[in-house]
């Protein structure tokens, strides 16, 4: 697998299968510089293959995944910091892999650990001192501070509360504003991902399909909750989102965004009709 | 480094922490000197005469050093070579499936073969030199060390391993940073009920088959009759082994186990 010379991930025509059991089916994505991608899906739905299959962790079997960004990071579902090392040893653990010195490693860490909100006494300690948040903060140090220009997220900040979530959410946030950093993301928390992503993808089925695309045009650093609010309830509307979720249709018959809805998701063709949605730059197309 | 700094600022408040056991077990020595009391010095003595008798032999740099050294040293050669040999037999059972399914019946019959036994085929082996009990000592440890490897090569964890893939490290970091820790947190536990029965089993393959040590004065005060110097023996291995166990081992061993309860949280692919 040759790398391209511009920085993207594309993916295409991906399968995969567990044994006899498919779990992925005809996967295309495509992931320029400075983007972010969210696969949305209910659990169980593929979608870490998918993203375990992006980061090399687990051995493609049909298709192609090619990955052109230099620098790859990865932000597991648990913290996974080492126990037996300190916080900024293991925000260093990148680095030290790249063979760089101690001292100035150990700089870097501690550096990217303070921006992470994480004080002197926090970088001293070992992870089971720390609170969650804090290991998740650790987490994200470890990953940024290898610089990475994709970042590979494994539903990260599933298991943090709302207000620790958001604190996560900015300080990503601020790092993409800082330097041009792409994001690929999984999660089942749809809002998460209209607040983040510009282009949402819903993944679901067995074998998992994409079903839905939502290009998001606002940046995301300009979206406020009531515009998050919005839409992702739009988002919600969509009878194959519903779908995909396994929710009951909608009680009141035919929502407006229902008549946006293009013909045949079955197909799964990333093609057809764009329609315009309100005014604020949100586009629903499949 | 750290970690060691952390290990030395922590053994004052679990000294302090300590005071309830010391309560519990002067508790112990209430009891003792209570039934002393009641059935009299030739079948108790009370703890005070039993301390003196400790006190007098290691004044004198009498029998209790002497003794002592014999015994450790069987003890320590036995163990060292259960570990050495337990801990890297195990860690290559638990990295190949065959290995450990071969090995686990293996582990079962000498878990379940009584000390005591090898001993009878040790004394017929070794005679009555240092063989016989550092051979004891080093079988009846080589199981539990031996599983203790094996758990520890066994569950290490898919999320290490992807990690160490994620984060690129080269070879050299996955054993040093994370492989090698992981399995210690499995293995150092095992290492300390091995130290344990090491010297229990030491002082019974001694008693049976040796003429040094702290097991054979045991013998010889038993022959005696002298209730006082038995029990002062006794007192002096028991108060070794608590003096190794609680000052130096307990508070690793408290250390690494919070290391494992933070790293072996199960993780589930959505």
């Amino acid at each position: 697998m040759t790398a391209p010379p511009n920085p993207e991930l594309r993916v295409s025509g991906l399968a995969h299968a567990f044994g006899p059991r498919a779990v992925l089916e005809d996967i295309a994505l495509h992931l320029p510089a400075g983007r972010t991608l969210a696969l949305v899906g209910p659990s169980g739905s593929g979608k870490s293959t998918l993203l375990h299959l992006c980061a090399g962790l687990l051995t493609l079997r049909d298709g192609r995944i090619a990955n052109g960004f230099a620098r790859t990071s990865m932000l597991f579902q648990q913290p996974h910091l080492l126990p037996w090392k300190s916080a900024l040893d293991n925000i260093a653990l990148g680095l030290k892999a790249r063979g760089m010195g101690r001292g100035a490693r150990l700089a870097a860490a501690h550096a990217m650990g303070r921006a992470m909100g994480l004080d002197e006494l926090a970088l001293a300690q070992f992870p089971p001192q720390l609170s969650g948040g804090m290991q998740s903060r650790a987490a994200l140090a470890r990953a940024l501070v290898l610089e990475p220009d994709l970042l590979l997220l494994d539903e990260p900040f599933s298991a943090l509360d709302i207000g620790m979530k958001q604190q996560m959410h900015r300080l990503l946030l601020a790092e993409q504003q800082r330097r041009p950093l792409a994001v690929l993301m999984i999660t089942h928390d749809v809002m998460e991902a209209v607040a983040l992503a510009d282009q949402v993808l819903v993944l679901a089925g067995t074998p998992a399909r994409l079903r839905w695309r939502l290009d998001l045009a606002l940046p995301a650093a300009r979206r406020d909750d009531a515009w998050v609010h919005r839409q992702t309830a739009l988002l919600l509307a969509q009878p194959a989102v519903r779908a995909a979720f396994d929710l009951p249709p909608l009680a009141h018959g035919v929502s407006p965004a229902d008549a946006y809805s293009p013909a045949d998701p079955g197909t799964g063709v990333a093609v057809g009709g764009q329609a315009r949605i309100a005014g604020d730059g949100c586009e629903v197309a499949l | 480094m750290a970690l060691l700094r952390n290990w030395l600022l922590g053994i004052p408040r679990y000294l302090w922490s300590g005071w309830g056991a010391i309560a519990s077990l002067l508790l112990l020595v209430a009891l003792w000197e209570a039934l002393a009391a009641a059935y009299g010095p030739l079948v108790l003595p009370t703890p005070l005469q039993t301390a003196q008798m400790l006190a007098q032999w290691m004044e004198q740099g009498g029998e209790l050093w002497p003794a002592l050294a014999v015994t450790a040293r069987r003890a320590f050669i036995g163990l060292a070579l259960a570990v050495l040999a337990g801990s890297l037999l195990g860690v290559a059972a638990g990295v190949s499936m065959t290995a450990s399914m071969m090995a686990r019946p293996w582990v079962t019959v000498l878990l379940g073969t009584p000390p005591i036994a090898w001993l009878v085929l040790a004394m017929l082996w070794f005679g009555s030199g240092d063989g016989t009990p550092v051979f004891t000592v080093f079988i009846a440890c080589l199981p539990v060390v031996f599983v203790g490897g094996m758990q520890g090569a066994r569950t290490l964890e898919r999320h290490w391993r992807d990690l160490a893939r994620a984060y690129r490290l080269p070879w050299h970091m996955r054993v040093l940073d994370v492989y090698l820790p992981h399995v210690v947190s499995y293995l150092f536990p095992a290492w300390i009920v091995a130290l344990g029965s090491s010297w229990k089993v030491v002082v019974m393959a001694e008693l049976l088959s040796s003429d040094t040590g702290v097991g054979a004065q045991l013998a010889t005060s038993r022959a005696q009759l002298d209730m006082a110097a038995t029990l002062a023996w006794i007192a002096a291995v028991v108060l070794v082994l608590l003096a190794l166990e609680y000052l130096l081992l307990e508070p690793i061993k408290r250390e690494i186990e919070r290391w494992r309860d933070s790293g072996g949280m199960g993780e589930e692919r959505a």
